[in-house]
């Protein structure tokens, strides 16, 4: 599948700063979950890729075009819904989605039309000749979505578009990310700490942690494998008894006070475990077969 | 309207050209502008001063009228550089009280709502937008001032003929370029303001301040030290000076000699000042702020 962007040794300074270190990777999902823990560079990734700000090192590409070569170009193939509040007060939401979408190259006319298809598909159809201002958060997260799908662009960035909403609203603005993807037409990018979120709409994630790539995979190709995994709940657990596990060829991962996560190997049986736990004397307390979640693939990117 | 679809998908028609996408901020920004009746009732008006111009060039031309209104012809105001001077101060006067109205909303707003990040994730850069802000005003202030003036220069030509044309024919280059770089002067100052202050009233507060208060100041150094050279930071008298240099006027308002810039320095000093207010844009209409 073609990469819909690709970073290549992708550098951001602030100053003195990197926030961005030497990024390089190639995504090519139609739902790419941003994920990483607050300050990890996720909205500084996505402000790059749109050019707000320069890269002091390496570039990128989205659907093949350099983001730094022809930035008009790239950012007529893209919409986005910013993390923080972003309107013109004093209008009406039909006028303001109407107005980026005359902004983004459509005629007036296709303008207003597409505005109010938007924003029947959001769910704000009722709604639209309210001026911005008398918005409710939730309402305001919509048509922050609306004027970013108006002009039918091929990639979305959505940079936290759960914020702030009730479980309603969330699930709402889920199932809209979710008909997005599966339309076909555009990809999306979601930028979320919310692993939740990104669980249920994503096929493809990037965990940044301090400005570097920690982890990138395939979530469906994770999903579909029929990889054993465990979950142990421990006591008298020693850091021989984790070298023991890995010596068995184990990945794992300690999630919290005497738990761990592991991935059977095929040839490890569980009898192994138990054997190894006695000769350490850890007492074995709980042992369940888990599917590995994102949370698990998030946790184990963050140590 | 009837709405049809509530699906979504991509935008499959012609979009409209490149260059022309900034032109949309001033058409958007009209409609929000001539809501006010207000404003619309004094950009109607602003419209008196060339119509009694228009009336004084007709009666320098009308013998049947001056003679029903039992006035002489010496009576009349000669149309020369000082009668479009005067237009140019009328008009200048009305621009400065429309941009004060309307100017430091058209930045403000986008900056206090966080809207800038909306209008530079389309292919519309930075230099784009701030024309298109500008615009609004360029285009509006154009219409009361250079727009008029030269009308009446075209009338005033038609009734006089070709040769006063000819001979006059500096004085259309003198009333565009001095109109317009009012214009640029306001602009740039009402964006620039309100880029920085983001609070709308406080933006027009500082804009209607900053030919005030510099005014005021100048005035009492130049006062004390008996030396124009404090004048340079007065954006009035600067305008003043450069004005009077295009008109070809040593001293329109009859000023001490002492207080009168050269014309050089006038011109130096707007230029300084039109980079500064670019710098001060440049620093702040960005998409976000980068904050070390």
């Amino acid at each position: 599948m073609a990469s819909v962007i690709e970073l290549d040794n992708l550098r951001v300074t602030f100053g003195k700063r990197n926030i961005l270190k030497d990024l390089t990777g190639a995504l090519s999902g139609r739902a790419i979950g941003l994920l990483g823990p607050n300050g990890a560079g996720k909205t500084t990734l996505i402000h790059t890729l749109l050019g707000f700000y320069k890269p002091s090192k390496g570039t990128a590409r989205i659907f093949d075009v350099d983001i730094q070569k022809h930035p008009k170009l790239v950012r007529s193939q893209i919409g986005y819904m910013p993390e923080r509040d972003s309107f013109i007060a004093d209008v009406t939401c039909v006028h303001f989605v109407r107005l980026m979408a005359e902004l983004s190259g459509l005629p007036p006319g296709a303008a207003l039309e597409r505005a109010h298809e938007a924003l029947f598909y959001v769910g704000l159809g009722e709604a639209r000749y309210r001026k911005l201002g008398t918005y409710s958060l939730g309402m305001k997260q919509l048509a922050k979505l609306a004027q970013a799908i108006v002009h039918g662009p091929k990639l979305i960035f959505l940079d936290e578009p759960t914020n702030g909403l009730d479980p309603p609203a969330r699930k709402r603005m889920l199932e809209l990310i979710r008909e997005i993807k599966e339309s076909g037409h555009s990809t999306v990018v979601l930028s979320s700490h919310l692993l939740r979120d990104v669980e249920e709409c994503c096929d493809e994630i990037l965990i940044l942690k301090d400005g570097e790539i920690a982890a990138q995979c395939d979530l469906e190709e994770e999903r579909k494998a029929n990889r054993k995994f465990l979950e142990l709940e421990t006591r008298g657990a020693t850091e021989s008894f984790e070298q023991a596990i890995a010596g068995l060829g184990c990945e794992y991962a300690v999630t919290g006070n005497q738990r761990m996560k592991l991935i059977l190997q095929d040839d490890v049986n569980i009898s192994d475990l138990y054997k190894i736990a006695a000769e350490r004397q850890v007492q074995i307390r709980r042992l369940n077969f888990k599917r590995d979640s994102l949370e698990d693939i998030f946790l184990k990117a963050m140590e | 309207m009837a709405v049809f679809e509530h699906t979504y998908g991509p935008f499959e028609g012609q979009l409209t050209p490149q260059w022309s996408r900034f032109l949309v901020i001033p058409r958007h920004a009209y409609r929000i502008v001539f809501k006010s009746k207000l404003f619309t009732g004094l950009f109607v008006l602003s419209f008196l001063c060339p119509l009694v111009m228009a009336v004084l060039i007709y009666l320098h031309h009308n013998i049947n009228a001056l003679t029903l209104l039992e006035i002489g012809p010496t009576n009349l105001f000669p149309i020369n550089n000082v009668f479009f001077r005067i237009f140019t101060t009328i008009q200048s006067s009305v621009a400065f009280v429309i941009a004060v109205l309307i100017g430091p909303a058209l930045v403000s707003r986008d900056l206090t709502n966080n809207a800038l990040p909306l209008y530079l994730c389309r292919p519309v850069s930075r230099f784009e937008y701030l024309l298109g802000k500008a615009s609004v005003l360029i285009v509006l202030l154009s219409a009361i001032t250079w727009v008029p003036g030269l009308l009446l220069f075209v009338f005033q030509s038609y009734l006089e003929g070709f040769g006063w044309l000819r001979y006059n024919l500096w004085l259309a280059n003198a009333i565009f370029f001095s109109c317009f770089l009012w214009i640029v002067l306001l602009t740039l100052l009402s964006l620039a303001l309100s880029a920085w202050i983001k609070w709308r009233i406080a933006a027009s507060g500082a804009l209607f301040a900053s030919f005030i208060v510099p005014a005021a100041v100048t005035t009492m150094i130049t006062a004390l030290f008996r030396t124009p050279w404090s004048q340079v930071f007065n954006p009035s008298m600067l305008m003043q000076v450069v004005t009077d240099h295009l008109f070809r006027l040593d001293n329109s308002l009859n000023l001490e000699s002492f207080v009168i810039l050269p014309a050089w320095a006038g011109w130096f000093g707007l230029i300084v000042l039109f980079a500064f207010c670019i710098w001060m844009l440049t620093r702040k209409v960005r998409a976000y702020e980068v904050v070390s």
